[in-house]
């Protein structure tokens, strides 16, 4: 213990006698440090952001969309056949109702979806928007009420009426400062009314942007606009527990009519696992990349402690012809390049949290423990590793040849 | 017997040639004793001391402390040895740069596990017995050359150590600093210490009591009184020692 305390401060006093070139060896561990940790906690905070989203929209969610997106083969490698799929649908609106009809005790509301383009007009603003055909338990599932105005109700939606509820941008970007309850607008020159405002819900990242979307009942989309393509059916099962007896109940009563690859029953859970794998291995990735400078900031420190047992050289023969042991002069410049090395993932954590916390307006960054144990462990077996050869190097020399070098 | 070597040799190979730097020695120090080790440049007297103390282990031959064989030891056994049985004092005094003298004395305490507040007592009362007691916290660059020397005296004395070896320990200071040493050294003879002194200089060969001569790896003369083959090895040093008197 006694050596212990006096190897820490004999290394913590060689690396303050050349405070200059400490700084530039930790240098490399800075910015390996720092890009691993700032990296990684772009990767979690993605990872933390999406799987809110996710419980926004609660964990007892499940859909239904055509064909197989996950194949047999696993992961999204069959996106060109889960477009043929949608290209040719075999989803029905019918099916959506008797999945209600068979499964009352098991889902408490739901919804179908398709979806269509058109030319949205009103006075001289023409935009090109998305329209997302739903029917008004869309607000109760997916916790979405209309900020202004009101959702379409049963029976517009059932007699096919031409209403639409508009998304917070959309309206904005169609009617500016006017409020759009109860005006008209065109889409591809036929005459809609506004029902109501959606309040904001964000989103982006690549995933749907819901306050981009035009709201209309999907038995309007499909008689006034030339689709028939049911995007996903969405279902909330009564209880979170009972999820799996509805995703059985589901995939029953759709086998009936259809084959089991022409459609795919997806609960939260599973899409949100499968999207943190994806987030996991592209984290580990990028960190893998940043931790290449690790690598460099390393041999910056392998190179630095050899050039400091040159210099030293005389100060080791003396310290051995005192009676320091190999193991204690080892000891003593292992601790040296691991405490020059922990220093710099220290400063290079600190680069990382104040970067995270630099891009949070912007992008969801989140340091978490992990990384911040991660960046230490990693910094202190950087120095270890690359302080080992020059360490050895300092043990095996002959007191008699280090106290003769000039 | 504190000190015993036993036909003991060291040799070099320097590609094909081979270098005997000891030859077959035999000599024995007993306690208390201080001898003055003289000789020509390559004659083996620095080697005698590196091996005599287990800074270099000999080719062949026994060394014996205390009748404890030591030649057998390994590099771990032999520092902790020198660490408690051996002192050093070195021609170029060998300090450690921006550190104290206090902690450069409390150096080999360091290596034998004593504790900080009992390394600091120790040392501050060896830097005080060989007059530096007003400057332990001074680094080596703010003391003169004799008062290195000191440092690097009471650092060799600090683990109250059988034996001192001393390497032409007034090689490097001016005549005033040299004459103080010699005095310090006497007076550590006086109270019983076993000093073994490197000289090349004839008056400072002068306060030993033993005069051990080495020519060619060999000892060719070991006498308890200065002759004239003392004289004339000395000669080069003396020569130099005048040179520096001269300045």
């Amino acid at each position: 213990m006694n050596h212990i305390e006096t190897i820490f401060s004999i290394a913590v006093k060689a690396i303050l006698t050349n405070k200059t070139r400490s700084f530039l060896t930790m240098l490399g561990v800075i910015i390996g440090v720092g890009s691993v940790v700032l990296l990684t906690s772009i990767g979690t905070g993605l990872q933390k952001y999406i799987a809110d989203q996710f419980i926004n929209l609660g964990t007892n969610t499940l859909y239904v969309v055509p064909g197989d997106p996950f194949g047999e083969d696993g992961g999204f490698s069959n996106q060109e056949q889960a477009f043929l799929e949608s290209a040719a649908p075999k989803l029905k609106i019918r099916h959506f109702d008797m999945i209600m009809r068979n499964n009352r005790d098991l889902i408490a509301d739901g919804f179908p979806a398709g979806v269509g383009v058109a030319r949205a007009k009103y006075r001289d603003t023409t935009k090109k928007v998305t329209l997302y055909g739903v029917r008004n338990a869309f607000e109760q599932v997916n916790n979405t009420p209309a900020q202004a105005g009101r959702w379409f109700t049963d029976v517009e939606q059932e007699s096919g009426d031409r209403v639409i509820i508009l998304g917070s941008k959309v309206a904005t970007e169609l009617f500016g400062n006017v409020d759009p309850i109860n005006r008209r607008l065109t889409l591809d020159g036929q005459s809609y009314k506004v029902t109501g405002v959606l309040e904001e819900k964000g989103g982006g990242f690549g995933g749907p942007s819901y306050d981009n979307y035009v709201y209309i009942p999907i038995d309007t989309l499909f008689d006034s606009f030339n689709t028939q393509i049911i995007d996903n059916f969405t279902f909330q099962a009564r209880d979170p527990s009972q999820t799996a007896a509805t995703k059985a109940g589901i995939e029953e009563t759709l086998l009936k009519e259809l084959e089991d690859d022409e459609f795919t029953v997806v609960d939260q859970t599973e899409l949100l696992n499968t999207i943190n794998s994806i987030l996991g291995v592209l984290t580990a990735g990028l960190g893998g990349i940043a931790a290449i400078s690790l690598v460099v900031g390393g041999i910056g420190i392998m190179n630095i402690m050899l050039v400091s047992v040159t210099e030293r050289t005389r100060e080791i023969g003396l310290r051995k012809a005192l009676g320091a042991t190999p193991n204690l002069i080892m000891l003593q410049f292992l601790t040296e390049a691991a405490l020059l090395s922990v220093c710099g993932g220290t400063i290079g954590l600190v680069i990382a949290y104040l970067g995270s916390l630099a891009i949070q307006p912007y992008f969801p960054a989140q340091v978490t423990i992990e990384a911040v144990i991660l960046a230490f462990g990693v910094s202190t077996v950087v120095g270890l590793i690359f302080g080992a050869a020059p360490a050895r190097r300092a043990a095996n020399l002959s007191p008699i040849e280090a106290l003769r070098y000039e | 017997m504190l000190l015993h070597l036993e036909k003991v040799s060291k040799h070099y190979h320097l590609g094909d040639t081979t270098i005997k730097a000891l030859d077959n020695i035999t000599l024995s120090v007993k306690q208390g004793e201080f001898l003055a080790v003289m000789g020509p440049s390559g004659s083996g007297k620095s080697t005698f001391l590196q091996v005599a103390s287990m800074l270099a282990e000999p080719t062949y031959g026994v060394i014996t402390l205390r009748d404890n064989d030591v030649t057998q030891h390994t590099e771990v056994q032999r520092a902790r040895l020198r660490n408690k049985e051996i002192g050093f004092v070195f021609q170029s005094f060998n300090l450690l740069a921006r550190t104290s003298a206090l902690d450069n004395v409390a150096l080999p305490l360091l290596y034998a596990g004593v504790k900080e507040s009992e390394r600091l007592r120790r040392s501050q009362a060896m830097l005080e017995r060989v007059g530096l007691g007003d400057r332990l916290h001074n680094t080596p660059a703010q003391l003169s050359g004799g008062q290195q020397q000191r440092v690097a005296i009471a650092r060799a004395l600090v683990n109250d150590p059988s034996i001192i070896f001393a390497d032409e320990p007034t090689g490097n200071l001016d005549s005033k600093s040299g004459e103080d040493i010699k005095a310090l050294l006497t007076e550590l003879h006086q109270e019983g210490k076993t000093i073994i002194m490197v000289t090349h200089e004839e008056d400072v060969a002068a306060i030993a009591e033993r005069f051990v001569i080495f020519k060619d790896g060999s000892i060719i003369q070991d006498s308890r009184t200065p002759s004239q083959e003392i004289a004339t090895y000395a000669k080069k040093g003396k020569r130099k020692y005048s040179l520096l008197k001269n300045k």
